[in-house]
């Protein structure tokens, strides 16, 4: 019982320290985020007794940049993760249900556009978005991440619907309810965790992405991924300005992602328990 | 009320045949009850009928017009699954109304008509809960009123009784059948149960290998079967078939008898070694192994005092002895010149 004790303590212990571990780097941007400049460089570094300030954030906010990045990011986030559904859901639906010989090979074959390096496709993409003055659009981004995380999406949103007794869709058939409503009154609210949580991960995605984002914007339609990146600016970097702000874009999707916390946890570990 | 009439009926997965050239008349206000082993196609045809599977060929003809190719919802009929297959996210109320609100009935007609089946089958009181906050049993009975809210042509059961308890499962079957013969509507029911086709169906439908091998009321096949594999499928404990000299004294490969249809007496016309005995209380079936070392199953009343390893003998009684030809197919087998052969048996 001693032992067994200890072993837990021990655990505990393993586990706060790997997830420190794991955390370090995004704790030390939000302390760095308070820092002046000067003590953001200096050697060795402080960790709570140096002069906390707020001016990071006020520059960071200041002038309006954030804000049009900010919304930039959330059309293409936003747009991305929703155009996406409103192909993966169907393509799910039909693959979870009425299965052919080859959905297997099609599923496998989805996912494996995943592994082809972005960059092998940059110059004939950029060039089609050039001819049709798709550059630095949010649309134009915004149908690209949708194509990008649609494989991911069908994949997860498929082994979702696995998961729904078909007998109850057929119910519906025999109820009369039409394609849409099968859908949309029985199927979409049996599967809302699982749709919860491929939305969220797709969102998070298309909010972190930043090839794409930084190769076909400019000005009108930068996200908040180019915002970042123009800090590394020909003055040199700004160690505190830079950490503020990346607090400040990775202070939205936590926000999200804290509030649909119970459901993203139900939907990713869906059908793995029970 | 309505008839329902499936002419050369055929369904195929790939290669394999699940449902071989049908041709079936369920009738009007009847309860007929598809029965058959796993996988013998009882189910394919009734997703056939409910149009929950396509039709490759022929003809389904509901109140006579040909509905192969028409849409589940529009064929005018209900389907109770086995799984019950309620909508997990709705209350009992919405489950019973989905049909009548997809439908856009006007919302008091939805109200009066759910409450109205919700009375009939005791669930009034369950109305606002949620399936998972049933039980089994009441599961079932809102499963069978979503169905019943439609008024329907017909009802179509998918083994729906599978899940319950032994003790649910025989009132649920009471009721069942209670309520299919005061509504008068047609019926068919699918169940792997030879006993549940026995108690409930006014019609049997024997199936193997997506074909159909007899049509008849429960006593009839019981009685008559055509083959012995509806001979060996209905009836419980299975009837013992015979070969070698046993079958040969009525001239044929095999015989089949019931173990009601033997009779333990000390001058026996066959002898067998006592392996076990079942005893149920109002009777008991005796497992004995005859001299040729074949199984059989004798039936006998409770009080007879018959022990394992011991010897008994008994007769056949010759009426109801079953006979097949080598195919299995059974031969007429009660005319005089049979009944003076089976006589001067040994």
């Amino acid at each position: 019982m001693h032992r067994g004790r200890l072993s837990t303590i021990g655990a505990g212990a393993g586990a706060w320290l790997a997830a420190i571990a794991i955390a370090f780097p995004l704790l030390w941007a939000l302390l760095t985020s308070f820092k002046t400049e000067l003590e953001a460089a200096a050697y060795p570094p402080s960790f709570v007794n140096f002069s906390w300030t707020l001016d990071n954030y006020r520059a960071a906010l200041g002038g309006g940049e954030y804000f049009a990045a900010l919304w930039n990011s959330l059309l293409i986030a936003g747009g991305s993760s929703a155009l996406a559904l409103l192909v993966a859901v169907p393509a799910a639906w039909a693959m979870a249900f009425a299965p052919t010989r080859r959905t297997r090979g099609l599923l496998l074959w989805m996912l494996s556009t995943k592994m082809l390096p972005p960059v092998g496709v940059l110059i004939p993409i950029y060039l089609f978005y050039r001819d049709w003055n798709l550059l630095d659009t949010v649309s134009g981004v915004a149908i690209l991440l949708a194509a990008g995380n649609l494989p991911i999406a069908v994949w997860m949103l498929f082994s979702n619907f696995k998961e729904v007794p078909a007998e109850i869709l057929e119910a519906a058939r025999m109820d009369g309810a039409l394609l849409l409503q099968e859908l949309g009154l029985v199927l979409a609210p049996m599967a809302l965790p699982g749709l919860a949580s491929t939305f969220f991960l797709i969102f998070t995605l298309a909010w972190n992405e930043s090839f794409w984002t930084l190769n076909l914007t400019s000005t009108d339609a930068a996200p908040l991924t180019a915002f970042i990146a123009a800090f590394s600016s020909p003055q040199g970097l700004f160690w505190a300005q830079l950490s503020a702000v990346s607090m400040l874009s990775v202070a939205p999707v936590l926000a999200i992602g804290w509030l649909c916390q119970r459901q993203l946890v139900r939907g990713l570990t869906f059908g793995a328990v029970k | 009320m309505s008839s329902i009439i499936l002419e050369g009926v055929t369904k195929r997965f790939g290669t394999h045949l699940a449902s071989d050239h049908v041709d079936l008349v369920i009738p009007d206000g009847k309860f007929t009850v598809f029965v058959g082993p796993s996988g013998c196609g009882k189910t394919t045809l009734l997703r056939l009928i409910a149009g929950l599977e396509d039709i490759d060929d022929g003809l389904l003809l509901i109140d006579g017009i040909d509905m192969a190719r028409t849409q589940p919802a529009d064929r005018g009929l209900a389907m109770v699954f086995q799984s019950y297959a309620l909508y997990p996210h709705m209350s009992v109320r919405s489950n019973l109304g989905f049909a009548l609100m997809v439908a856009r009935r006007p919302k008091a007609e939805i109200a009066e008509r759910v409450d109205r089946v919700a009375a009939m089958l005791d669930l009034s009181r369950l109305l606002d809960r949620k399936p998972a906050a049933l039980s089994g049993g009441q599961r079932q009975r809102v499963a069978i009123g979503r169905a019943l809210v439609r008024q329907p042509k017909a009802f179509l059961f998918d083994e729906p009784l599978s899940n319950l308890d032994a003790a649910l499962r025989a009132q649920m079957r009471f009721e069942i059948r209670r309520l299919q013969q005061d509504l008068g509507i047609t019926a068919v029911y699918v169940t792997h149960d030879q006993a549940e086709a026995m108690t409930m169906a006014d019609q049997i439908v024997v199936f193997r290998d997506g074909r159909v091998e007899q049509v008849g009321a429960p006593l009839e096949i019981y009685r008559n079967p055509v083959n012995d594999f509806v001979a060996g499928f209905i009836g419980s404990p299975r009837m013992n078939f015979l070969s070698g000299r046993y079958a040969a004294a009525y001239g044929v490969p095999t015989i089949g008898i019931r173990p009601e249809h033997l009779d333990i007496a000390p001058l026996g016309k066959w002898q067998a070694l006592v392996l076990t005995v079942e005893n149920l209380g109002s009777e008991a079936f005796v497992h004995a192994e005859l001299e040729d070392g074949k199984a059989i199953t004798v039936r006998c009343a409770a009080a007879a005092s018959i022990r394992a390893g011991s010897r008994i003998s008994f007769t056949p009684s010759d009426t109801c002895v079953h006979r097949f030809d080598a195919d299995g197919r059974a031969i007429a087998g009660t005319d005089a010149n049979f009944m003076l052969e089976s006589a001067n048996a040994p």
